[in-house]
């Protein structure tokens, strides 16, 4: 099926940071199911245009997208006041499959990239018992674009990292890339399942360092980002070498996305 | 229509129409509610438009073709089909360069509506298929509706469209179907596969059915039993048009060729010269990368979702908020001819490539797929053959 959007009432809309911010949608008729952590959503601003964005909440049938404002597109869905309504296609794309992690888990965040994750570390804290110990490591610009704030102080057990690029008076945290607080984090390498999502250059480098610490390649999974028009397969955008993100992705293992990212332009 | 109860391909089932047999070919369709789709010459190409009768076959034109140059050529033999490809494919008609998706309508309350757009109501018969462009229209099939989601407006045109081959007789020198396997013999597919026969016998098609409503059509046009002569005549035809390929590619799995020639010094080479038009996405028949376009009318209220052609060569293909991921021409060159033979397996089960020879012609500036595959194959073999002299 080619499918049109379906209208979704908008139905909170919270700040995150100055340019960020959660929507949260609610099915105007009929609901789309299929959502997992990981997969995405196309969300229609109305007459502006349609952007991939990934679940960043699944709770009580209410969506949450987290949207940076950089384009027309993301400008005018953070706009959007509850009421509101956007069209949603979906669900699309590879989930993280937290499923499959039964030894510890690694999250690793570069700033927006904290969005998808969300729903999967909820949904790890929520069955402790399945997986080993969980480990979130976040890493962002400045203290200012921290995303869910209020939640981290629930996250991780044992260890919930952040660190910044740049910080701010005030700031008494972390300052430096985000492999830096892998010393901190506890988990046996060989028995761990790491989940990355940020800048593809915090990706590369974290899933190296993860590779030299003995975490195979396989257990490292991560999420890419590229142009993509259809979600369905038909466009093309979205092509990383044999990927098509929209479909083998956005949530690959870093077995077959290591060569993939290794060719430069491709 | 669906090929997958093709009627046993015997003598019997074979028989032979003359000219007035084609032109009852074309009223028939008509006659059944279907708009006829064939070669004709227009603008000094044979271009493939909506034909009224057969009349307006390309009726003694050849063609003359070469690296970024086309021409049309009288022929002395009055042969319709003695033509390859031209500057179309049957992709404008099952993948047109723009479809509407759907239509919004946002309320006073901010009530949104969106509509679907309605199936084309058109059926179309294409006539006059080289073999290639089946294969084309085949793999076109399983890139839109081969996998999870399926596209609506190319499956409802698919599902109509009635396919009439017509076999290669006479290939151009950009052609190269032997080595991509799809000509210049038909193969499975079709409803209905002519092969034109021109000789001292007279101007005559042997034709086959390749489906029920296929050999329902040819029992409808006046014809007679195939005779040896013409069944002889025709098969010799297509097997000479298979020695006289103008191209070829490289012996070698051309999928591995490009998984293992990402970093190839050649890449540089036909950037100098590629202009990145994207004139070869345009006209290959199974390229079907696309863009959207989301437009408004003048009160904000009404929308629409456009979907048009869009090629990889446009440096906005694979834009992202930090910028295009394939910025340089070395890239976009190299994205299109690694999917078009290569990658384009692992995503869709097939080459992407027929060897209609279509991007060799109307590049601007002639750059060869064959030539460059080739090219990419001997800096394979030196770097190979470096490796085994450094390993001696």
């Amino acid at each position: 099926m080619t499918a049109a959007p379906l209208p979704y009432r908008v139905v909170g809309n919270r700040a995150e940071s100055t340019d960020t911010r959660t929507l949260e949608l609610e099915p105007a008729g009929e609901a789309l199911t299929g959502f997992r952590p990981g997969r995405f959503a196309m969300l229609y601003a109305f007459g502006v245009g349609e952007i991939p964005v990934s679940v960043a909440g699944l709770r009580h049938g209410v969506l949450s997208h987290t949207v940076r404002g950089v384009g027309a597109v993301s400008r005018a869905l953070c706009a959007m006041r509850p009421g509101a309504q956007v069209g949603v296609r979906g669900p699309f794309g590879t989930e993280w499959d937290l499923a499959s992690a039964d030894g510890d888990l690694l999250v690793v965040a570069g700033g927006i990239g904290l969005a998808p994750l969300r729903p999967l570390v909820r949904a790890a804290l929520s069955e402790p018992e399945a997986h080993g110990r969980l480990n979130v490591l976040i890493g962002a610009r400045t203290p200012q674009d921290l995303l869910y704030r209020r939640e981290l102080a629930a996250w991780g057990r044992p260890y919930c990292g952040v660190t910044v690029d740049r910080p701010a008076p005030g700031w008494e945290g972390e300052v430096g890339v985000v492999t830096a607080l892998l010393d901190r984090a506890s988990f046996t390498p060989q028995d761990t399942t790491a989940f990355l999502c940020g800048p593809e250059v915090m990706i590369r480098a974290t899933a190296r360092e993860l590779r030299h610490r003995g975490i195979p390649p396989e257990r490292i999974r991560i999420s890419l980002e590229r142009n993509m028009h259809c979600a369905t397969g038909h466009c093309g955008h979205c092509q990383l070498g044999p990927l098509l993100l929209c479909r083998d992705g956005p949530v690959v293992g870093y077995d077959r996305a290591e060569p993939l990212l290794a060719v430069r332009e491709l | 229509m669906a090929a997958a109860t093709a009627p046993p391909d015997t003598e019997e089932s074979r028989c032979v129409l003359d000219r007035e047999g084609i032109d009852a070919l074309v009223r028939e369709l008509r006659a059944d509610g279907h708009t006829v789709v064939g070669p004709t010459v227009r603008d000094s190409a044979v271009v493939l438009d909506e034909l009224a009768g057969a009349e307006e076959l390309p009726w003694g034109w050849g063609v003359e073709l070469e690296a970024g140059h086309y021409r049309i050529v009288r022929r002395t033999d009055g042969a319709g089909f003695a033509h390859s490809a031209g500057p179309q494919s049957w992709k404008n008609f099952l993948h047109p360069e723009r479809v509407r998706q759907w239509t919004a309508d946002r309320a006073p309350d901010g009530t949104m509506t969106v509509r679907k757009e309605p199936p084309s109501p058109v059926s179309f018969a294409f006539l006059g298929v080289r073999p290639c462009d089946l294969s084309a229209v085949r793999i076109q099939d399983r890139v839109m509706t081969g996998g999870r989601h399926r596209d609506d407006a190319y499956r409802e045109r698919r599902t109509g469209a009635f396919l009439i081959v017509v076999e290669c007789t006479e290939p151009g020198a950009t052609c190269f179907c032997v080595s991509m396997d799809t000509g210049p013999a038909a193969h499975p597919g079709y409803d209905l596969a002519l092969t034109e026969v021109v000789d001292e016998a007279g101007h005559r098609f042997l034709a086959r059915a390749g489906t029920p409503e296929g050999a329902e059509l040819l029992r409808r046009l006046p014809h007679r039993p195939a005779d040896e002569a013409t069944s002889g005549a025709a098969r010799r035809s297509v097997e000479d048009a298979a020695g006289r390929m103008g191209r070829t590619m490289p012996p070698a799995s051309l999928r591995e060729l490009m998984a293992g020639s990402l970093d190839a010094a050649r890449w540089d080479d036909v950037a100098a010269r590629c202009l990145t038009c994207g004139n070869c996405t345009m006209a290959c028949p199974t390229c079907f990368c696309t863009t959207t376009e989301d437009v408004t009318d003048l009160t904000g209220d009404h929308a629409e979702r456009w979907r048009r052609w869009e090629s990889c060569y446009d440096l906005d293909f694979s834009h992202l908020p930090g910028g295009s991921v394939r910025a340089s021409p070395r890239s976009r060159y190299r994205q299109w001819l690694t999917h078009k033979l290569g990658t384009w397996w692992d995503q869709f089960g097939s080459s992407g490539c027929v060897g209609c020879g279509r991007c060799i012609v109307w590049c601007p500036v002639g750059i060869d797929i064959t030539e460059e595959a080739h090219a990419l194959h001997q800096e394979g073999l030196r770097r190979q053959d470096g490796r085994e002299d450094g390993a001696r």
